[in-house]
């Protein structure tokens, strides 16, 4: 269950090697270092304060690190890249744009031509079950809706690694449970890394093939978990599985301290 | 249903407005008050003998030329001030001061630089008009929402498409907000150079009908700049109502 630092790194398709970073006297980051492997998701867990986001941010190239290096398929980044997708926890889509033109916003930007870019637009919108909405725009879609239109958005730049960051903290309950299976489903189908910040301990055991746990001031992986034994199961034993459970109850006993 | 009762009580409180006004010119106020009717006679002899065509190719002169400038000249510098501290410093006390300054005391300092021409004119509507312009644009691009910035800049988004797809959308509504309130001051400034500088125009309407005590046709030169400015106001609110049709500036995380 435990990781043990033995892969090379040939499988990791992000590293992140001895970052610090601080804002002003506050540091956020110190001395960070940690591996994603590659088609696997990585979840971030950790109570608020711990420098998730900030790590996040760091790899998406939105923030720079003080010190450090972060290599994505072990080229070293210095700005955001086609080799990332970022998920918005509050959506960030277009206010003013339809759906279709929001997913499709990732592949404007990077010049694709129109009938085209809508094209594929088009498969990710009936991928993520948005079929119908193509012309509404963001505030006529729920919660749910919205983030599926951010995630289609991500997906449709074929980027190799996404970064969410608690995509699915902003929507209600039972529409969280359904992403979290669709998000298992995307996971085994798209050949793809996952990079997941959340503060749910059930979310991260849930979604995840390793559990990253920062603890805060300063801020460091304490732990790094790896919940193998129900990654078989359907989706819908896994909420019962005891192993799952194990690993949820561990995890809140060494996080709850840090709870304010 | 709703929109027929708009309309009726849209008739309504012009009849009340107009009423009182015909009833307080017939009581009388004031000698210099005229009844309603009489402004509307006046207003109507005014058109049909081609004096408010005239008046208007001339007082719309100013008012056009400095609107514009206000406009684009406003919209670029307050896109400036949103987006760089150093020029938010240099820039943003010129238009608060322009925005406070006591306009009428002003004037005979503009006549000095400028003559009794166009230009000074111009500058009556520039001052009136851009400060809001400038203002009301910087504040809209300070405030575009951080995450949609990033989220252009996570999609590898240049500094270019960051300003013309993400901020300068985002901050539209309160930019045209800012045009509004801006092209209605620069109506206000049109007239008051016309007043204070040289009699052209409409305000030669006003400051001649006043001078030979022809108060009618005075209230009537009045009327139909106010109007003129409703009927301008309304044609901005079709034409950002036309740009953004559809979609409501509410922001999807709310």
């Amino acid at each position: 269950m435990m990781s043990h630092n033995t892969t090379n790194d040939n499988d990791q398709a992000v590293a992140v090697r001895d970052v610090y970073k601080s804002y002003g006297d506050v540091m956020a980051l110190r001395d960070m270092s940690l591996d994603f492997p590659r088609g696997q998701l990585t979840s971030l867990l950790g109570p608020s304060g711990c420098g998730k986001t900030t790590l996040l941010k760091i790899i998406a190239g939105l923030l720079s690190a003080d010190s450090g290096e972060i290599t994505v398929n072990g080229h070293p980044i210095t700005g955001p890249g086609p080799d990332r997708a970022f998920v918005f926890q509050d959506f960030a889509l277009l206010p003013w744009a339809t759906v279709l033109r929001n997913v499709a916003f990732g592949l404007e930007l990077r010049g694709v031509a129109k009938s085209e870019r809508e094209a594929i637009a088009e498969k990710y919108i009936t991928d993520v079950g948005l079929r119908g909405f193509e012309n509404k725009h963001p505030h006529q879609l729920s919660g749910g809706m919205r983030q599926r239109v951010g995630l289609a958005r991500a997906l449709s730049v074929d980027a190799q690694v996404l970064l969410m960051d608690e995509p699915f903290a902003a929507v209600d309950e039972q529409t969280r449970r359904k992403f979290q299976e669709d998000l298992l489903n995307l996971v085994k189908h798209e050949n793809k890394t996952f990079i997941f910040v959340t503060h749910s301990i059930e979310e991260a055991v849930y979604v995840s093939d390793q559990v990253a746990i920062l603890l805060p001031r300063p801020s460091r992986v304490s732990e790094i978990i790896r919940p193998e034994g129900f990654r078989h199961k359907d989706a819908d034993s896994i909420r019962r599985d005891s192993e799952y459970l194990d690993i949820v109850d561990r995890i809140w006993a060494s996080l709850r301290t840090y709870v304010e | 249903m709703m929109r027929y009762r708009s309309y009726l009580l849209t008739f309504l409180s012009a009849c009340i407005v107009f009423g009182s006004w015909e009833i307080a010119g017939r009581i009388p106020v004031s000698y210099a008050f005229p009844t309603f009717l009489e402004t509307i006679a006046a207003f109507w002899t005014l058109l049909k003998n081609g004096t408010m065509f005239v008046a208007y190719f001339e007082t719309l002169k100013p008012l056009v030329v400095g609107v514009l400038i206000s406009s684009f000249v406003g919209v670029g510098i307050g896109l400036a001030i949103g987006l760089s501290r150093m020029s938010d410093w240099l820039l943003s006390p010129i238009f608060v001061v322009m925005q406070t300054a006591p306009l009428a005391a002003l004037i005979p300092l503009l006549v000095m630089i400028y003559g009794i021409g166009l230009t000074s004119k111009v500058a009556v509507v520039i001052i009136m008009a851009m400060p809001v312009i400038v203002l009301n644009t910087g504040g809209a691009v300070r405030n575009t929402p951080v995450s949609i910035v990033e989220m252009a800049q996570s999609f590898l988004g240049t500094r270019r498409d960051v300003i013309f797809k993400i901020i300068l959308p985002a901050a539209s509504p309160i930019i045209f907000a800012g045009l509004r309130l801006g092209v209605s001051a620069g109506f206000i400034g049109a007239i008051l150079a016309e007043l204070k500088i040289t009699p052209t125009g409409v305000g030669d309407i006003i400051t001649y009908s006043r001078s030979i005590a022809d108060y009618p046709s005075m209230y009537a030169a009045i009327m139909s700049i106010i109007l003129l400015a409703v009927i301008f106001l309304n044609v901005l609110e079709r034409i950002e109502n036309f740009l953004f049709k559809g979609a409501k500036h509410v922001y999807a995380s709310d």
